[in-house]
């Protein structure tokens, strides 16, 4: 979950990080008392959850709190890649003499976060990474041995920062460090970390990322920064089929059958489980069927959740039919899905055997499962079926839909409808 | 040898009155591992499927008059860490997490002390291990007859960032007359206790173990760390790898399917993560169905 650069910046201060004189403003009238108690020079900052705010005109620099207060007019009402700000950051532009980069992150190979840290400031840092390396610092420190600062400075001195410097940036840094764990962080960067005129330091910019896994015990910082729990803050916003998606799945809490993603094809995919519905979207796309959704079941969920599940993914316009579609099941039962996506069609009013383009999960009960879907005359096939071949077989029912039957194509081998055998 | 587990091999499940527990714990016993007792606190006295349950591990230790060599921990997200700093302060070395949802800090301090203690950690959100025909710890496989089903004994290794298609890729193996030597759920977060590149030195000094396959998505490094482990030790077992979730690349910045998916920068992608892998003479299968020919050969055994 991604953090507005306002609130980034209210989470350092929390923490004992200085800051450049600001403040957040939702209209231009506040923007221009801002600018009017800052006394001098500001840069007017769009607040958006997106990057190339420079380029698109989100930045601008004003002298006067009057021409504060037309700039903040102009970028409250810009978008930037499809992003409306929330509001705009009112920043004092103080004479910089340098500017540092800080930040932290997670080295998932090592295991431990990592100091990041460079006297190349201002710019993206995976450029100064790329084009000039012995400006960068880098070191991790432990998540359970208290104490550690001197990592921090290892990490700053390593770029040939020394004197007085070294003794102000040792202190931002570790404080960075603490935060970054403390609030669940993927994610904590200032930059540019700003040196004055005078030799202090102040953070001018600053990102930060919180692992949407940390939420549950930081409401704290989240009511403090008034972030209500609705706000996914994802990389693109909730669409209204997914926040429907997300009811269903919270609706019940015995398995999950949720995560739906919207896609604009015409192939609802009911799918599962995690890594099983990576590999069938991808089947399906690379066999050049268009999916109308992803989703994800797994961990058993009632006949309630899969069938409602079933019921919005069939009720997207623009979907012909739905594969049902996993990876072998062990602890989610066959028979239980089977009953929620015939139950979704025939409330629906449709005939199950034609909705159901293929049913391929193999595993548990899978025999009470495969009885069931016999019965309603759905085409289904057992593990002995790869999950390409069962995609193909979905994307090639719905290409000749309108054409050709496609029961007069040749049928899948392996145990699938019609061979069932009776218990 | 053998591959983090045996027939001898003790075990504990923390958190064994919960449903899920309940239910891996029958599995488990079914299929012949050793589940010496279970830990919930305040559940003293209780039995799981004549399993004794305590309320503490070092309970637990004192009264049956050993350390048990693994764990597996099934508590809920809250009270991981708790359960498996218990478990690796009590002296047992090897902690299969079950748990999903867990925060990234605290997947690293049990990491860390893990490490600090000499114990190993698989997951968290895994299914465990699994030697066909020889014991498992975890969900992995499922009931002992769905187990037997899809995982017969045989010559490669798997591990896999998806418990599912864990059983997927060992059944197939399993169909194709291969089988399997020991499949490994390695989870799938961020961080995890232990990666293919950390347990390859494991399946290379396993006599039975001839080739292994790996099942991987995006997010994460652990793709190219293996394949600077297999180019650096010039690993006698050849490698065949699958890569799911090769549309995610349009998307970055979303997680899908596990919470370690989410694409933090370019190496982190599918397309990156092949080109890596193929560098390192790893072959990677487009198909699940592709993965027995591929694994065939290279072991130069003749597919049934």
């Amino acid at each position: 979950m991604r953090f507005f650069e306002f609130e980034s910046r209210r989470i350092l201060a929390r923490e004992g990080i200085p800051l450049s004189e600001h403040g957040f403003a939702t209209t231009p009238e506040e923007a221009r008392r801002i600018a009017g108690e800052i006394a001098g020079p500001v840069v007017i900052k769009s607040q958006v959850l997106t990057g190339g705010r420079m380029k698109a005109g989100g930045v601008r620099f004003a002298d006067t709190p009057q021409e504060a207060g037309a700039h903040a007019r102009d970028i409250l009402a810009l978008e930037i890649n499809g992003h409306m700000p929330r509001g705009v950051l009112v920043d004092a532009r103080a004479a910089i003499k340098q500017e540092y980069y800080a930040g932290v992150i997670y080295d998932g190979v090592r295991k431990l976060p990592t100091f990041v840290f460079s006297d190349m400031g201002g710019i993206d840092i995976e450029e100064v990474a790329a084009a000039h390396p012995d400006h960068i610092g880098r070191g991790h420190f432990s998540t359970i041995l208290p104490h550690m600062d001197f990592r921090a400075k290892d990490v700053v001195a390593a770029v040939g920062v020394t004197g007085s410097e070294l003794n102000r940036l040792t202190p931002i840094l570790a404080r960075l460090g603490q935060l970054f764990v403390k609030y669940d962080m993927t994610l904590a960067e200032i930059n540019p970390l700003a040196q004055l005129e005078d030799g202090t330091f102040v953070a001018v910019d600053a990102h930060m990322d919180m692992e949407n896994e940390g939420r549950p015990r930081q409401h704290e910082l989240l009511a403090e920064l008034g972030v209500g729990g609705e706000e996914t803050r994802e990389a693109r916003e909730p669409t209204e089929f997914e926040i429907k998606g997300e009811e269903i799945d919270a609706a019940d809490h015995r398995g999950v059958a949720g995560n739906v993603t919207e896609f604009e094809g015409n192939l609802g995919l009911v799918i599962g489980a995690g890594g099983g519905s990576l590999t069938l979207f991808d089947a399906v796309q690379a066999l050049g069927g268009k999916p109308a959704n992803y989703c994800e079941i797994g961990g058993n969920p009632s006949v309630s959740k899969a069938c409602n599940l079933t019921k919005l993914v069939l009720s997207k316009p623009g979907v012909d039919k739905i594969a049902v579609m996993m990876s072998i099941v062990s602890n989610t039962r066959v028979d239980i899905v089977a009953r929620g996506v015939i139950k979704a069609c025939v409330e629906l009013g449709h005939d199950p055997a034609e909705k159901i383009a293929i049913f391929r999960i193999p595993g548990a009960w899978e025999d009470e499962g495969f009885k069931l879907l016999e019965r309603y005359g759905v085409e289904y096939c057992d593990r002995s079926v790869s999950m390409h071949e069962a995609a193909r077989r979905a994307v090639e029912k719905v290409a000749s839909a309108d054409g050709r039957s496609a029961a007069d194509e040749p049928r899948l081998e392996g145990r699938t409808s019609g061979e069932v055998e009776e218990v | 040898m053998s591959i983090l587990i045996d027939q001898n091999t003790t075990f504990i499940v923390q958190g064994i009155t919960g449903r899920e527990a309940v239910n891996l714990t029958r599995e488990c016993l079914d299929y012949g591992s050793r589940i010496i007792g279970g830990v919930t606190p305040g559940r003293k006295g209780r039995e799981v499927h004549g399993v004794p349950v305590y309320d503490s591990v070092a309970q637990l230790v004192e009264s049956v008059g050993m350390v048990p060599d693994g764990s597996v921990v099934t508590v809920p997200p809250t009270f991981t860490r708790d359960a498996v700093f218990e478990a690796i302060e009590a002296g047992v070395k090897l902690v299969v997490i079950v748990t999903e949802r867990i925060p990234r800090y605290d997947v690293a301090q049990m990491v860390e002390l893990a490490s600090l203690r000499g114990a190993r950690i698989i997951g968290p959100n895994c299914l465990g291990v699994i030697r066909p025909g020889v014991a498992k710890m975890g969900g992995i496989g499922g009931p002992a007859k769905d187990a037997a089903k899809a995982y017969q004994p045989g010559p490669v290794g798997v591990m896999s960032r998806s418990g599912g298609m864990t059983t997927e890729i060992s059944s197939t193996l399993t169909a194709a007359g291969l089988g399997v030597s020991t499949a490994i759920s390695i989870g799938g977060d961020a961080i995890i206790g232990s990666t293919y590149a950390e347990l390859m030195p494991l399946f290379e000094a396993d006599d039975q173990t001839e080739a292994i396959v790996i099942y991987s998505e995006p997010g994460g490094r652990m793709e190219a760390e293996l394949a600077r482990w297999v180019r650096e030790n010039k690993s006698r077992l050849p490698v065949v790898a699958f890569m799911a979730g090769r549309f995610m690349d349009e998307m970055p910045g979303m997680s899908f399917g596990h919470a370690g998916t989410i694409v933090e920068g370019k190496a982190d992608t599918a397309a990156e993560k092949i080109a890596r892998l193929h560098e390192a003479g790893i072959a990677v299968a487009e198909e699940i169905a592709e993965i027995p020919g591929l694994v065939a050969e290279r072991i130069g055994k003749v597919m049934a």
